[in-house]
């Protein structure tokens, strides 16, 4: 059997277990990208030991309507690419839904294998599907399978092979699956004749579609506008036969001879209490009023587990770079007789930067692990139930939460979990907000806070993570009532899957590539700003030549050069001088680095793990430095302002945009800027200072903010 | 006219038409909410919106203000499983 490669496409609803196949089917033998043009995630692999056989994983779809980006590829790749096959998962406990995808892709005339996914689940229940019926009657091969426990995949594999070389006994290309009712079957045949020649195959295809009035699907058809208009009085006359519109019609009828096929190979078992496994759940946790306190117990479950695990890890990766990988370099480069700077750049600048930004990797991977659960089971979906409502009112959607939650622990990963929100501007929003969020490497900066500076009061650091989320409430609101995000929300058509027990698989591949995500920045980004960094703090230029210089002449630096030009910036919120002023900037390239800046600037040893451990009393330098009042500013700004690079950088790729890169940025900017200045200026008025223009600023400021806030929206524009 | 958002929670009603039109109203469909399927309002999330419906077998969730675009009936043997005749 030796050929050329086959390329097989699998496609399926979402939910219907085929992310779990594809893992199954490929291994580690994937391929992870973006489809051009949009942010959707491409996956391609091929399949375990055979190089000749390619995955093309295509976005979870219900039907080939030309909608949603995720259909308009789905489509586009089945109609240009010419696979050699569909593999098509279904669910076979929602088989009625699942089959409206099937019909469709039957109808394109590329061979299709249908796996019945879940088969183990509809024999507990009792359902019993008769497939070789099924297979029957939709005219294609129909495979049992069970995506997690592995059965059935090998044959799904044998069984394409054979589709493609066309040797599957079981599929009959020009079966008509679906029969449409006669005033629709004389359409669609006159509508065939019509486009007749124009087109080489698909007929039946693009007849329906035409009938549908999809333009999208027929853009590549040369027809004559006599025809076109001809095509067009035909649908208009079956549409005052029938009543309805063309879409409706097409739609109903499909379902109608769906639930035909559906009802003579389906027995469904008679459930006692008419109630499931997940029905039972559900009245719990989505109850009136449990549902709040479930959520509230296992979100505060989650945190707990990640934190308390976590701070044991962390000393422990720590305790590997600062006990044993930095003494040991040091002397390897001591005994080569390396230059001092070099030892220093190569100890302090590189490894511990970088293994500052490190030491948050396991308590992010517990973190990841127990999200990517929640998702697998199935109760992430029910969060965007319960939240929905709330959410709506901050011109998000409930489905915004799930990357607000991702982005506790770093916001790139969560960024790339907004890719689930089909609506460009809840997208949007969503994207522009995560960051406010205090992500992990946030917290040193606010235990500094809350430790050093306000003497351990238990308040700051809950107060931190309020204040993360009533920002996010009020730039949602405001921005809501722009001009760019008005309009209604957008429509919130969900599915809520049955639980199922999360599969090993998919919870590690989740969390690796979440984890991963946030460990290459410290390879990359962050290694190269801890070497320009380290240039800067150890470098001054004396009488016009660049100078190595003693760690207590830091103040005359070319990075304290930078942080005093920068201060004017900063000195309205409370920190312009150029401690404080640098530290925020080198958050840029990581938060970690805020502490870690300080660290250098009043020569305190490791600094963040000081902060991290607990030992407030090693860091006081750098509470002194600070009133409670600027601490708090300072704390404020660099919870909110533009995130780490690294963040930015997994902006632009959500974004897909230059423009709107630079306006995320420049809001978050702005918006942290004038809350802190906000709360400095005013704060001091508190404290016993003159009104100065600054606070008259300050007040004018606050006006214009609450105006924003509670302004009226405008009259809403209708469902587009 | 009678739409969804009539419905109380456990009442079963078949679809007449669905208004509106675009995306929205093509994605109801492509869910299974077509004329003549019965849809059952199943529960209300906790501060009542969305809606919790089960339609063919499974269950979907809308916000009201799509369950307004759908017009229903109630049938006089609600709760019945039969299709309803076109």
């Amino acid at each position: 059997m030796v050929q050329k490669g086959i390329k097989i496409a699998l496609a399926g609803n979402p939910n219907s277990g085929k992310t779990t196949l594809f893992n199954k089917l490929t291994g580690s033998h994937q391929h992870i990208g973006n489809w051009p043009g949009v942010t959707i995630e491409k996956k391609e692999g091929s399949i375990k030991g055979r190089k000749d056989l390619i995955v093309q994983d295509l976005p979870g779809i219900y039907s080939l309507s030309p909608y949603t980006p995720e259909e308009e590829i789905s489509r586009g790749y089945l109609l240009n690419e010419n696979p050699d096959v569909i593999l098509n998962i279904v669910d076979s406990s929602n088989l009625e839904r699942n089959l409206y995808l099937t019909t469709q892709l039957l109808e394109l005339g590329v061979p299709v294998v249908v796996a019945l996914n879940f088969i183990d689940i509809a024999r507990r229940d009792g359902d019993k599907i008769d497939s070789k019926k099924l297979e029957s009657l939709l005219g294609c091969s129909v495979i049992e399978t069970s995506a997690l426990k592995g059965e059935g995949v090998d044959a799904c594999v044998e069984r394409c092979i054979l589709a493609a070389n066309g040797e599957d006994p079981h599929y009959e290309r020009d079966k008509i699956r679906t029969s449409f009712s006669a005033p629709v079957e004389n359409a669609l045949r006159e509508i065939e004749t019509l486009i007749g020649k124009t087109a080489k195959e698909r007929h039946r295809w693009l007849a329906v579609k035409a009938f549908e009035r999809d333009e999208k699907a027929l853009a590549g058809i040369p027809l004559a506008p006599s025809r076109k208009k001809q095509i067009a009085e035909i649908i208009d006359r079956c549409e005052k036969d029938l009543d309805d519109d063309s879409e409706s019609i097409i739609t109903a009828e499909r379902y109608t001879a769906i639930k035909a096929i559906t009802e003579t190979s389906i027995e469904r078992a008679k459930r006692q209490d008419n109630l499931s496994k997940s029905d039972r759940i559900d009245k719990i946790v989505t109850h009136r009023f449990w549902a709040y306190p479930i959520f509230i117990v296992i979100m505060a479950a989650v945190y707990y587990i990640a934190i308390s695990l976590g701070i044991n890890t962390q000393d422990m990766v720590d305790g590997w770079f600062g006990d044993g990988l930095i003494p040991l370099v040091q002397g390897w480069l001591e005994n080569a007789g390396a230059a001092e700077w070099l030892t220093g750049l190569v100890c302090d600048g590189i490894i511990g930067g970088v293994g500052a930004v490190l030491s948050f990797v396991p308590q992010m991977i517990i973190l990841f692990v127990l999200l990517g659960i929640m998702e697998d089971i199935g109760y992430m979906a029910r969060i965007a139930f319960i939240l929905d409502r709330l959410f709506r009112r901050f011109g998000l959607s409930g489905k915004s939460f799930i990357p607000m939650l991702i982005g506790t622990g770093c916001s790139v990963p969560g960024i790339m979990a907004s890719r689930t929100i089909e609506n460009q501007r809840d997208r949007r929003m969503t994207i522009i907000n995560t960051p406010m969020i205090p992500c992990g490497a946030k917290l040193p900066i606010i235990a500094l806070v809350a430790g050093a500076v306000f003497g351990g009061a238990w308040w700051v650091a809950p107060l931190a993570y309020f204040l993360g989320f009533f920002a996010v409430i009020v730039s949602g609101i405001i921005l809501k009532k722009t001009k760019m995000f008005r309009g209604d929300p957008s429509p919130f058509v969900m599915e809520l899957p049955s639980y199922h027990i999360p599969a090993v698989g998919n919870v590690a591949r989740s969390t690796w590539e979440r984890s991963w995500s946030f460990i290459k920045r410290a390879g990359t980004i962050i290694l190269l700003s801890s070497i320009v960094l380290w240039f800067l703090l150890h470098f001054a230029v004396i009488d016009g030549r660049l100078t190595m210089i003693e760690d207590e002449m830091i103040a005359d630096s070319i990075a304290a050069k930078v942080g005093t030009v920068l201060g004017f910036i900063f000195a309205p919120l409370g920190f312009g001088g150029w401690q404080g002023s640098l530290a925020t900037v080198t958050g840029l390239i990581a938060k970690e680095e805020v502490i870690s800046t300080f660290g250098v600037i009043f020569r305190i040893e490791d600094a963040l793990g000081l902060v991290e451990e607990g030992h407030y009393e090693g860091v006081a330098a750098i509470a002194q430095h600070f009133t409670k009042l600027s601490a708090f500013s300072f704390m404020m700004f660099n919870l909110f302002c533009p995130p780490c690079f690294a963040a930015m950088g997994a902006i632009k790729r959500e974004m897909n945009s230059v423009k709107w890169t630079w306006f995320a940025i420049g809001y978050l900017f702005v918006f942290a800027y004038i809350l802190s200045f906000i709360v400095y200026q005013i704060g001091v008025l508190f404290t016993g200072a003159a009104f100065t223009v600054l606070s008259g600023v300050a007040v004018i400021l606050l006006t214009g903010s609450l105006y924003l806030l509670f302004r009226k929206q405008s009259e809403k524009t209708t469902l587009s | 006219m009678l739409t969804l958002n009539d419905l109380k929670v456990g009442e079963t009603a078949v679809v007449v038409r669905l208004h509106g039109k675009g995306p929205v109203r093509r994605r109801m469909m492509d869910m299974g909410i077509t004329k003549g399927v019965p849809v059952l309002v199943r529960k209300l999330a906790p501060l009542g919106d969305p809606v919790e419906l089960t339609v063919r077998h499974y269950e979907l969730s809308l916000r009201k203000d799509d369950c307004a675009l759908i017009e229903v009936e109630r049938q006089t043997d609600a709760g019945s499983r039969a299709t309803p005749s076109r």
